[in-house]
């Protein structure tokens, strides 16, 4: 036992050592990430972001350098703090202040004393650096807007927060990372690949070489360029004639899905965020929730579509063949669709008998309720008749998102059986066709939002067809190839019987209720449509002054545009979408306008009295929309 | 001379050899610096170190021309100079990071508490070897205590508390020599007893005690125990668990509290007292199964590990040169000692097996202390790694130990 105890001591402390040894070198693997963690530095080289064109390669979003001020505060000598804060436009108290705070966050590492100043301001300051030891300037890049329109399509970019960090591996805290718009979906696309630096460090975060002589550096890569569909100037006259309204416009290329436009009222300009003043301005646009600058309702407002939803009625009713286009009915100044006294859809004055045709150009109630119920009478129940009806609507692409290359949406609404079973609550009660009559003119439950109504007259336009609307047209001059944006959707209506509604549509314009809105050497299909809204003020439910809506394709015969035009609270269909459709219309076959008396009308009309409405106890102030500078 | 050098342990000083080696590969690693001015940069640690290596050879080449009666001889003398040196510290010696441990010879600082092991080791040898000397007898283990008490107790207020501790390690060759195995029982069980105490609280480790006396009571009736001498074992341990945990509490101090809950697991605070500590684990368990290479630690390089170069180096073998370089450094270190155990075995004389002992004691505490502290499972006390450490007077110091015994070693057919 003498002779044991030591030589036993020694064996177990050896095998003692090489267990724990084990232990942390093999099993614990935590370590290794540690070791990661504090001594090597990792470095970003961060490509060019990809510049972003219109359809006829105007230039729309590029880069500018922007300059950062930084200080590396053990470096920083004595200097003329006076000087240094006039230099950078802060007071001296600050400057001093912002010198404090790098120096708590580290005396040895750099820190942002002042960021994103201008190429003009950085030109002047670069001639004093020298006599601030400690200071420097540091390049970044940042979006360089060469137009003020588009915001909503266009997006922003911004620093990543945790939520994307967690999520996605690739950003780092102080990431740029798009937001909303084509910066958002085309993300990956526009901002390439940032190369990788790995960098030894000792344990007071110094540099001090590269690791591993760089074996796991990755160089960057650039950002793809991007050819959007916009046609920007077309997009630019959009915003301009929705000055002082609310609501969206959405410009379809029927024969490619394309979007030529895509308006939402009020916007703002993009270049407000950009630099030193984004988050100020950005701030400003999110609070502003009486106008909501940064509501998206091109695609995020869903309105009913009122009388231009007629048109899908009546093709319905023809693939049904519940009626043919010649079949006849008579308008009693309204129609009675049930015995009860309420019971009544009121119609204007107009020709009666009439045939489709010539219903869909008076837009004429009467005629669409009837039709309606037969379409939705000819199954056995209304359950039914009601999702057949809703089938063939969603074949329009209503009722659900659309799938274009945009970040955000709305489906809309379609209502089907089950929604009517539990809104009647069947089968405890049961409900028949007449209490659904308001879809057949586009009220009651129907909801769609801008770009649904504007890709609905691209497949009337089309005859039965649509592609799916789309924003990118090329990447680095080559045409997308996706099929989601190439190939045809078809609609469940038979192309024969589009020919009445085109017309009907056609005569809207001749003699119906857009009559005074021709436009000479063009031939415009189109439709008018007022929709009721409430609202709810002060507790109560009101009636506010309608919308007014305006659904058209042109040319008639190979049409080039289809588009949908909400104005919010803007009295009827005619007055101000119908203007605004047949102006942009105009603006887009022939390039320039001739009907002025008609765009100066719409130019110094405001709806804002309207829209005031909305908060009796507040003034709508004009400075508070960031979208007219 | 010629038989005693065909007669010397070549396989201890391969050992030897191999570990001073790779000992200053690591501190080369550990210490290299861009801004060196070639290999004969006297500021660089590393070539430093190599001049020590150097010098310690020469050392070596006289301690094995003296003959080996010499150490026997005047061991007495030699222990009395190392006590006189360590003593006059308090008069004529040079602080260095907070402790009074050496002397400033111009040239060189010279530290008197790496060579006080060697002289101590002499001195309890030559004591032990006294025919007149029994250790059971407690006059005689009160003077073999003195020895090895007084260096330790003029080593402490330096202060260098870790140094002093080592002289625990006299109690391997005491045990060896007739030291009643209770005094070994008593002191493990003091040390279970300490860490339990720390861990679970006074409270349960009294009440431990109390249902594991009475388990073993109730046992063990028919044996007729003796009752008193039982209870009062329990009393006395009850007694030191409470003492122990006032003077934890009360007595220590916040950092030397810190040290034993660190290795306890009790608290985890990367930027404080821990830090060294965390730092080691991290760069060991970064190295994985065959380092990052040599000169390749990121850890290393970046000076995370305070100290790296002296009692830190084997986080270096660890983060460089993975768990096999690792194992290879413990097992050298292993074998080394059951190597010299081995060699002491076989002394004929009492002086020679008791110095044999106590030098395998020096260097295993070494060895222990320093590499459970580097990969966290001792508390931080800051002693070198024999051999492998830097430091000129730590590594003649142990060359001085170790080769006074291969030199006794080597004229054991002499007498």
């Amino acid at each position: 036992m003498k002779k044991l105890l030591l030589p036993i001591v020694i064996i177990i402390t050896g095998v003692l050592f090489t267990g724990r040894l084990f232990y942390l070198q093999i099993i614990d693997s935590s370590f290794t990430a540690m070791s990661m963690d504090n001594a090597v530095k990792i470095e970003y080289d961060y490509p060019q972001r990809g510049f972003i064109y219109d359809r006829n390669d105007k230039l729309l979003v590029s880069n500018q350098p922007s300059y950062d001020v930084m200080a590396i505060p053990r470096d920083v000598k004595v200097f003329d703090t006076l000087e240094l804060a006039n230099l950078l436009n802060l007071s001296t108290e600050q400057l001093i202040k912002q010198l404090d705070k790098a120096k708590i966050y580290s005396p040895r590492l750099p820190s942002v004393i002042v960021s994103k100043l201008t190429k003009e301001e950085y030109a002047y300051l670069q001639e004093k650096m020298w006599k601030f030891e400690g200071f420097y300037i540091q390049k970044r890049s940042l979006r360089d807007y060469e137009v003020n329109v588009a915001a909503n399509v266009l997006g922003y970019i911004s620093e990543v927060n945790n939520a994307v960090i967690n999520k996605n591996p690739y950003y780092q805290s102080g990431d740029l990372i798009g937001r909303q718009g084509v910066e958002q979906y085309y993300e990956k696309i526009l901002r390439g690949v940032k190369g990788v630096r790995y960098i030894q460090k000792d344990r007071f975060n110094r540099d001090i070489g590269s690791y591993k002589n760089g074996k796991f550096d990755t160089l960057p890569q650039k950002g793809k360029d991007i050819t959007l569909t916009l046609d920007i100037a077309l997009q630019a006259y959009a915003e301009k004639l929705m000055k002082n309204k609310r609501g969206g416009i959405v410009a379809i290329e029927p024969a490619t899905g394309e979007i030529l436009a895509l308006v939402t009222a009020p916007s703002y300009d993009p270049s407000l965020l950009v630099g030193r003043k984004r988050s100020k301005n950005f701030t400003r646009l999110w609070y502003d929730t009486i106008a909501k600058p940064l509501f998206d309702r091109s695609l995020l407002a869903m309105y009913p579509p009122g009388s231009p939803f007629k048109t899908l009625t009546g093709l319905i009713a023809l693939q049904e063949q519940v009626v043919d286009s010649h079949d006849k009915f008579a308008c009693y100044g309204g129609y009675r669709y049930a015995s009860s006294r309420n019971a009544f859809m009121a119609c204007h004055h107009h020709n009666s008998p009439l045939a489709l045709r010539e219903a869909v150009a008076v837009s004429c109630n009467a005629y669409f309720a009837q039709t309606y119920l037969k379409v939705i009478e000819k199954y056995k129940t209304p359950q039914a008749g009601i999702n057949a009806w809703e089938h063939h609507l969603e074949s329009f692409g209503l009722g659900n998102y659309l799938g274009y290359d945009l970040p955000i949406g709305r489906k809309g609404k379609i209502p089907d059986a089950d929604y009517y079973n539990r809104k009647y609550r069947y089968p405890t009660y049961n409900w028949y066709a007449p209490a659904t009559i308001s879809n057949s003119i586009g009220q009651g439950e129907i909801l769609t939002t801008p770009i649904q109504l504007a890709n609905v007259t691209a497949a009337i336009a089309n005859r039965g067809w649509f592609y799916t609307p789309h924003i990118l047209k090329e990447i680095e001059g080559q045409p997308i190839k996706d099929e989601a944006y190439t190939k045809k959707n078809f609609t469940s209506i038979e192309p024969q019987y589009f020919d009445p509604i085109i017309e009907g549509m056609f005569d809207v314009y001749n003699y119906g209720t857009a009559r005074f809105l021709q436009v000479p050497g063009i031939e415009i299909c189109g439709k008018t449509g007022t929709a009721e809204n409430f609202a709810e003020i002060g507790g109560k439910r009101v009636q506010m002054t309608d919308h007014s809506i305006f659904i058209a394709f042109a040319p008639k015969d190979n049409p080039k545009i289809a588009l949908s035009v909400f104005v919010e609270n803007g009295y009827w269909g005619s007055r101000y979408a119908g203007r605004i459709a047949s102006l942009l219309i105009e603006k887009y076959l022939k390039g320039e306008v001739t009907q002025t008396q008609r765009e100066e009308w719409i130019l110094s009309h405001s709806l804002e009295e309207e829209y005031a409405k909305f908060h009796p106890e507040k003034e709508v102030k004009e400075e508070a929309k960031p979208s007219d500078p | 001379m010629s038989r005693s050098i065909k007669n010397i342990d070549w396989l201890s000083i391969l050992l030897f050899l191999l570990l001073i080696g790779f000992g200053w590969v690591n501190i080369y690693s550990a210490s290299y610096n861009e801004n060196a001015q070639g290999m004969f940069d006297f500021n660089q640690v590393y070539v430093k170190q190599g001049l020590w290596i150097l010098l310690s050879f020469v050392l070596i080449v006289i301690i094995l021309s003296i003959e080996a009666k010499f150490y026997e001889r005047f061991s007495s003398v030699i222990y009395v100079i190392s006590l006189v040196s360590l003593a006059g510290l308090f008069l004529f010696g040079k602080k260095i990071s907070g402790a009074t441990s050496w002397y400033d010879l111009g040239f060189i600082n010279f530290q008197p508490t790496e060579f006080a092991k060697a002289a101590t080791a002499l001195a309890l040898a030559k004591f032990l070897s006294d025919i007149q000397t029994n250790l059971k007898q407690f006059k005689h283990q009160l003077q073999a205590l003195a020895i090895i008490v007084i260096p330790a107790l003029l080593i402490l207020p330096q202060p260098d508390a870790g140094s002093a501790l080592v002289y625990v390690a006299f109690l391997f060759a005491m045990y060896r020599e007739d030291l009643p195995a209770n005094y070994f029982i008593v002191g493990i069980a003091g040390i279970l007893l300490f860490v339990f105490t720390l861990l679970f609280g006074a409270i349960w480790v009294a009440v431990g005690i109390v249902l594991l006396t009475g388990l073993f009571l109730l046992k063990n009736r028919r044996k007729k125990p003796n009752y008193f001498k039982w209870a009062l074992t329990a009393v006395v341990g009850i007694v030191f668990v409470f003492s122990v945990d006032f003077i934890f509490h009360n007595v220590f101090e916040q950092r030397h509290r810190d040290r034993f809950n660190i290795v306890l697991g009790k608290e985890v605070d990367p930027r404080g007292i821990g830090y060294n500590t965390k730092q080691s684990e991290i760069a060991i368990g970064s190295g994985n199964w065959l380092g990052k290479g040599w000169m390749q630690g990121t850890q290393t390089k970046g000076n995370f590990v305070p100290e790296q170069h002296t009692d830190y180096i084997f986080s270096t073998v660890g983060e460089e040169w993975g768990f096999l370089g690792s194992t290879l450094i413990v097992t050298l270190f292993v074998f080394l000692l059951l190597r010299l155990l081995f060699l002491a075995e076989r002394q004929k004389t009492q002086f020679k097996r008791v110095y044999g002992y106590s030098v395998v004691s020096i260097l295993f505490i070494h060895f222990l202390i320093n590499i459970g502290m580097v990969i966290g499972i001792l508390p931080t006390i800051g002693i070198p790694l024999p051999f492998f450490s830097y430091g000129g007077s730590s590594l003649w110091g142990f060359t001085i130990l170790l080769f006074i015994f291969i030199k006794l070693d080597a004229e054991r057919m002499a007498y």
